[in-house]
């Protein structure tokens, strides 16, 4: 901060005080809020998975008994799926350019996403209450019949999840609200952004998908706690309708969190090739096919579950079709690139390692939604690493990419270019490490969620652990140049990267209303041959 | 009409939006999105009714002459009313009619809080002859998966249940705005808004009514 200018007033200096922070109402502070209170998730839930793997260097015991290795998969997962990755981009990223990118001044309900945030807190509370009451050991999916036996404290973790699930349908039904009603002047459906085509699809699946899955907690808690019987066979109920049930949402759910990685891609592409998006009403249109296909294909969940064979072939069948629209996504962001002006910045890297990454995530998925080779891989190291590359390989580093690139906008501050290109290097060589291990080792019969493992896995699980460390030293050292930005890092001009969508039209840090002046629309989003950037 | 404009308070638009019906517009929408997860919300309790009346059809029709056909008739037509009051409200507040709309707001709030009576006696014969779910079951049964019905029965009307709750409670907080003159036909949002929510809540008791008190 040198003395001599003079800084504006913006979103982050005034007004001033804690308290304005906590009663703010400003999409764009509130996104900030959420962007502190996942990456506490996501620090938390990575340190969970650094011990995982380092309880793996070596078979037998090393430093934890079977039940706390049991403890520690299920926080991992509950963690990173409902506390970091669910809300990753939707609400923070999403949440902070959104209403920017529309050109509006807030999102419609400005008060209904203060109240998201706080419960989004409260059900994080009722997730680390689990954590330090004997955690839950059942996995991240909460399987009956064992959850509704085992005696460590499922009920607070599903409560937490239950809660984050209304914060995450209220984000959903605001961002919804705010896509119809909240687009500046000339601003029509095929003039928007894809990554606002993104979230609104995820806002559709946000809002009919995640009260399936509440309702499910609910009747497991109630199960737990009032014996309803539902899930139990001793009463006449199913296990496997909690199956069903469960992965009614949480299929979909995976898409909540693809397709808003999908959406930054499109906005990081375009904007470092400096080219239009190839086929933009697909990729938009691939979007909302994405989520209606999202609603169909949960039964692949079930293959080995007694679920008829009709059924699984059915299930099969329909999971293949999501290749369809996830193929025209990543084909049309190749061939935006072909004679583009590619500049190689941190954010544009973020966005190759998400499309090898999420290449090989989407053909393993394929490959696990045939029948034959499921049966074999089911619940197997090949499963973990499928869904890694998705989840980690594909939404973690649309989110870094996506972070990378709205950072100077958010802060008003450049970070280190340097130090962002050696990151992501480490990250992208330490991630494959991890997991493409894994893709041999399932392979080779690993199972998942095993605590022990035969001699002959050894050398695999040992490489796979030693890669867990160059990903983490990759993303410490995001964290740390990151928050040196803040400090030290030059200012931002308002649109450092030369794109052509909204946010960048205003001040980095933009001032509280985001805009002086309502921007007018005229063209499409990354009309780079019609305008130069200013 | 124009002595009576006075007693209304001006509402003021919310600086993000164009006018009063921007935002009037937007609100719409946001209730109408959350009315659609509250249907998928019950959505999974009457799939999983479906799917174990279709395994133990017998078990059902036994299971259900511990119901009153009565009281839950006279519950439908509670609930069935108190939508017509509400309906009144919103186009009392329509048309600026104060002391009618504070009238069918109570009167609304009346037929809820009778629903809740009567349904307050239904759990209260439950309890009493021990139809309750699992291992809280000493009522007479021919079947061993009846206290599977009353596990469905007290999780769709408890929710239901509480729906109707938190339902009374928006009332009860329009009431106290209405009396303000905070409603007129200028600005009614909230009214509207709650009479969306208390219909949904009015059209699950009718899918609810016969599904557990009607079958045979
Ligand atoms: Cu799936």
């Amino acid at each position: 901060m040198s003395e001599s200018a003079p800084v504006k007033d913006n979103y982050l200096n005034s007004p001033k005080g804690i308290w304005s922070w906590i009663y703010t109402l400003d999409h764009k502070r509130i996104g900030i809020m959420y962007l502190a209170a996942i990456s506490v998730a996501f620090i938390l839930g990575g340190i969970f998975a650094l011990l995982l793997r380092l309880e793996h260097l070596n078979p037998g015991p090393l430093l934890f008994t079977a039940k706390q290795y049991n403890q520690l998969f299920t926080l991992h997962g509950a963690i990173m799926v409902f506390l970091f990755i669910v809300p990753s981009i939707p609400a923070s990223l999403g949440n902070f350019i959104l209403p920017m990118q529309l050109g509006a001044k807030d999102v419609a309900f400005p008060r209904l996403n203060l109240t998201s945030y706080y419960i989004y807190l409260i059900g994080a509370i009722f997730c680390i209450y689990s954590m330090i009451a004997g955690a839950a050991d059942t996995g991240w999916t909460f399987y009956t019949p064992y959850s509704s036996t085992t005696d460590t404290s499922v009920i607070s973790m599903t409560l937490g999840a239950f809660i984050l699930g209304f914060s995450s349908i209220l984000t959903g039904i605001n961002f919804l609200v705010t896509i119809h009603k909240m687009r500046a002047p000339g601003m029509s459906w095929f003039k928007m952004p894809l990554f606002i085509w993104a979230l609104y699809a995820t806002a559709i699946i946000q809002v009919l998908a995640t009260p399936v899955l509440a309702i499910t907690l609910l009747l497991l808690v109630l199960e737990r706690t009032m014996n309803i019987g539902i899930f139990n066979p001793a009463l006449g109920g199913d296990p496997v309708l909690f199956e069903h049930f469960f992965w009614f949402y949480s299929h979909p759910a995976v898409y909540i969190m693809i397709l808003p990685a999908m959406g930054v891609i499109s906005e990081l592409i375009t904007a470092f090739c400096k080219r239009d998006i190839f086929g933009y009403k697909l990729v938009a249109y691939s979007s909302i096919a994405i989520a209606i296909i999202a609603f169909l294909v949960w039964g692949h969940h079930l293959f080995v579950s007694g679920q008829s064979d009709a059924a699984n072939s059915i299930f099969s069948l329909l999971t293949f079709l999501v290749g369809i629209p996830s193929g025209i996504k990543v084909f049309n962001w190749i061939a935006t690139m072909y004679k583009g002006t590619i500049d190689f910045k941190t954010p544009f890297l973020y966005a190759l390692s998400f499309l090898a990454l999420f290449c090989i995530g989407g053909f393993t998925g394929i490959m696990l939604g045939a029948l034959s080779f499921d049966v074999f891989a089911h619940d197997t190291y090949f499963v973990v690493a499928h869904f890694h590359y998705v989840m980690m390989g594909g939404v973690v580093m649309a989110f870094l990419g996506g972070l990378h690139y709205w950072w100077p906008k958010m802060f008003g501050k450049m970070y280190s270019e340097f130090w962002g290109r050696i990151a992501c290097a480490l990250i992208f060589i330490g991630f494959n490490m991890v997991f493409f291990t894994q893709f041999i080792l399932g392979s080779k019969g690993m199972p998942r969620r095993y605590f022990n493992y035969l001699d002959q896995y050894q050398p695999l699980h040992a490489f796979s652990t030693y890669g867990s460390w160059v990903l983490g030293l990759g993303l410490l050292l995001v964290l740390i140049y990151l928050i040196d930005s803040l400090v030290d890092g030059k200012p931002a001009p308002a649109n450092p990267w030369g794109a052509l969508t909204l946010e960048w039209q205003t001040d980095s840090p933009p001032i509280t209303e985001n805009f002086t002046h309502t921007p007018e629309v005229h063209h499409g989003p990354y009309a780079f041959d019609k305008v130069k950037p200013s | 009409m124009t002595t009576k404009v006075t007693q209304f308070v001006k509402h003021q638009v919310a600086h993000h939006f164009d006018n009063a019906e921007h935002e009037f517009d937007a609100a719409k929408l946001g209730m109408w999105a959350f009315l659609i997860q509250e249907i998928l919300f019950f959505g999974g309790l009457f799939v999983a009714y479906f799917i174990f009346r279709a395994m133990y059809p017998a078990m059902f029709v036994e299971a259900h002459h511990h119901l009153s056909w009565q009281l839950g008739g006279l519950n439908t037509i509670f609930l069935i009313t108190s939508s017509f009051t509400m309906a009144m409200a919103v186009r009392s507040a329509q048309v600026s009619q104060k002391n009618k709309l504070i009238l069918f707001l109570v009167l609304t709030f009346l037929f809820a809080g009778g629903f809740m009576c009567v349904k307050y006696v239904e759990y209260m014969t439950k309890i009493h002859h021990g139809y309750l779910p699992a291992k809280w079951f000493f009522g007479t049964g021919t079947f061993d998966t009846e206290p599977l019905f009353f596990g469905l029965y007290f999780t769709m009307t408890g929710l239901h249940g509480l729906h109707v709750l938190i339902g009374m409670g928006l009332i009860a907080w329009l009431i106290i705005r209405s009396n303000r003159g905070e409603f007129h036909k200028d600005y009614y949002t909230p009214v509207e808004m709650v009479g969306l929510y208390w219909h949904l809540v009015d059209l699950i008791w009718i899918f609810l009514f016969p599904l557990l008190y009607l079958i045979g």
